[in-house]
């Protein structure tokens, strides 16, 4: 279904951070990207969506194939009518509108109005959380709830793919199983694809069929979820993963946003 | 009293004409974060449109205003694919002085075909006066305040309630977002300065009406600015009442302060004074969105 091939990226023409990715993901997969901070797992994300042209990133090398058609020249809009949908690293809902607003948001490219209520309440029985709360601001919500508001956006988009950054960073641990139960959950009901990225390995590998480990830019390490939770090299290095690293990324993320850039 | 009711309900149909003005301001300030420096000529423009259609074609209001209406959003569109879309990703700054350029342009632009004469046309409005006990508005205020009110109903609507407004609320938030939900943002944009070109030759039509047609009404812009500043820069509703307070405040001053002083003038001012008081103690304006923080 996904096919990436050897791709490079480059950030403003100089700095290359992925150096030849290459993976698959099948229809019904949910496949994990592991690796510390700054490994490029957010990069492959944004090289996929066509984000990464908002942000002066530039694919120079390999391929991005999706259901067969070769998406790695296309703009975001493009790509994410073709059923790619992207839930962006640090819960980035619409803080000044309602919960409804933002699922509604998500929705926006559908023509099937009386679908999209059923959607809804189906995004509503998955996170019962936010049906109490649909007419709510949204920036009010616990950081549990924007999570799942921000999944529960990117499903109203009907996506066959959904690209997931790090739904567990800065969240409570029951919180994280909570959410990660509820992934597992929609991806059996509706065999929609997921590429998850993760630093908590432990829980990405909870749910994933395949997973690949990534340093530098480069893929070091990947095989079945089952293989790789009992490896331990890996077992090493979502040990070794500190909570300062989690603070680091998150703030890592704020710069980002202000650097953010455009190009059509 | 009955002068000061005059000047309350005068003020208030001003401040209405202010607000649907500032309306188009604070859309183009939130969703490209650049104060549009054209804002004002887009008022003058649309005053001098006014008079050509209503005196030099001898064309009624409506056809007046849906013509330059027309003529607007035309300009809108053309205005967001030459002059800003090449700018997207650009700093801010060189978007605002792009809008500085604009506004030479536009005031070039009048200047070569109405030779920037002062044009009035007073008088050929419908009568439409209201008159409550010992006050009576003339036309011109009565007309300032029922269109302008009307057009700030529909904005308010489609900002709320149409999918449309939905995707201009989402894009003012955040662009990558709205990108990855498919969304056009560039439609986004052409459409934002659809809206504030269409206000503000609707503000023109209605304040040329009122006070007359000269190159200086272009520093209703400026006006404009005050209202959002103190409606708070990113609130569209805050705008509403926070020209209406402009409206009357500076009719009040013209007509209590200003006779004080030998040579006058305190009316345009004194707006000013008072959104520098309320900016001191509310930084946000009066109804503007804050950055939301849990406790
Ligand atoms: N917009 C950008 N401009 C320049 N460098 C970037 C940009 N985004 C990410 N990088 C750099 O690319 C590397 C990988 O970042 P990222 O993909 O976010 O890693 P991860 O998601 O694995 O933490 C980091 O060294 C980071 O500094
Ligand atoms: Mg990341």
């Amino acid at each position: 279904m996904l096919k990436v091939e050897n791709i490079n990226v480059v950030y403003m023409k100089v700095i290359q951070v992925l150096k030849g990715i290459s993976f698959d993901l099948e229809q019904g997969q949910i496949v994990t990207l592991l690796g510390p901070n700054g490994a490029g797992k957010t990069t492959t994300l944004k090289a996929i969506s066509g984000m990464l042209r908002t942000e002066d990133g530039e694919i120079t090398g390999g391929s991005i194939h999706f259901n067969g058609k070769r998406i790695d020249s296309l703009i975001p809009e493009e790509i994410s009518l073709l059923g790619i949908s992207q839930v962006m690293e640090g819960r980035r809902i619409l803080e000044h509108m309602t919960v409804e607003e933002n699922l509604l948001v998500g929705a926006y490219r559908r023509k099937d109005k009386s679908e999209i209520k059923e959607d809804m309440e189906k995004i509503y029985t998955w996170f019962p959380r936010l049906k109490d709360m649909r007419k709510r601001v949204s920036g009010y919500l616990s950081g549990g709830e924007q999570q799942m508001l921000v999944i529960g956006r990117a499903l109203m988009a009907k996506p066959r793919l959904m690209l997931l950054d790090e739904p567990s960073l800065g969240l409570a641990p029951l919180l994280v199983k909570e959410i990660y139960e509820i992934i597992k959950k929609i991806n059996r009901e509706t065999s929609m694809s997921i590429l998850l990225v993760e630093q908590n390995a432990k829980a990405a590998l909870e749910v994933a069929d395949y997973g690949y480990v990534l340093e530098n830019g480069r893929i070091v390490f990947g095989g079945p979820a089952s293989f790789l939770k009992d490896n331990d090299i890996v077992k090493e290095f979502y040990m070794g993963i500190s909570s300062s690293g989690e603070r680091k990324s998150f703030r890592e993320t704020k710069a980002y946003r202000r650097k953010k850039r455009w190009f059509f | 009293m009955t002068f000061f009711l005059q000047l309350v309900v005068t003020g208030f149909a001003l401040g209405m004409i202010y607000a649907l003005v500032a309306i188009g301001f604070i859309i183009i300030l939130k969703n490209s974060n650049a104060f549009n420096i054209a804002q004002g000529h887009f008022v003058m423009l649309g005053g001098y449109l006014g008079y050509t259609f209503l005196i030099v074609f001898g064309m009624p209001l409506w056809a007046t205003i849906l013509c330059t209406m027309a003529i607007a959003a035309l300009g809108g569109i053309v205005i967001e694919r030459i002059a800003l879309r090449p700018l997207i990703g650009q700093p801010i700054i060189s978007i605002i002085m792009m809008t500085i350029a604009l506004s030479s342009i536009i005031e070039g632009l009048v200047t070569l075909i109405w030779g920037g004469e002062y044009k009035t046309y007073h008088g050929v409005l419908p009568t439409l006066t209201i008159t409550v006990s010992k006050i009576s508005i003339p036309s011109e205020p009565t007309i300032g305040l029922l269109v302008s009110a009307t057009a700030v109903l529909i904005l308010m609507l489609f900002y709320h309630y149409t999918k449309m407004g939905l995707a201009m609320r989402a894009t003012a938030e955040d662009l990558q977002v709205v990108q990855s939900m498919g969304i056009k943002a560039t439609t986004v944009y052409s459409l934002s300065w659809v809206i504030a070109f269409v206000v503000g030759v609707l503000g023109g039509i209605l304040l040329g009406a009122i006070s007359g047609v000269m190159t200086p009404l272009a520093e209703i812009g400026l006006k404009a600015f005050t209202v959002a500043l103190l409606g708070g820069v990113n609130s569209i509703g805050g705008a509403i009442p926070a020209g209406i307070i402009i409206g009357i405040l500076e009719n009040l001053s013209a007509g209590y302060l200003d006779p004080l002083l030998p040579r006058g003038g305190l009316a345009s001012v004194f707006p000013f004074i008072v959104m520098l008081i309320v900016l001191i103690f509310r930084p946000h304006g009066l109804f503007g969105l804050r950055k939301v923080e849990r406790i």
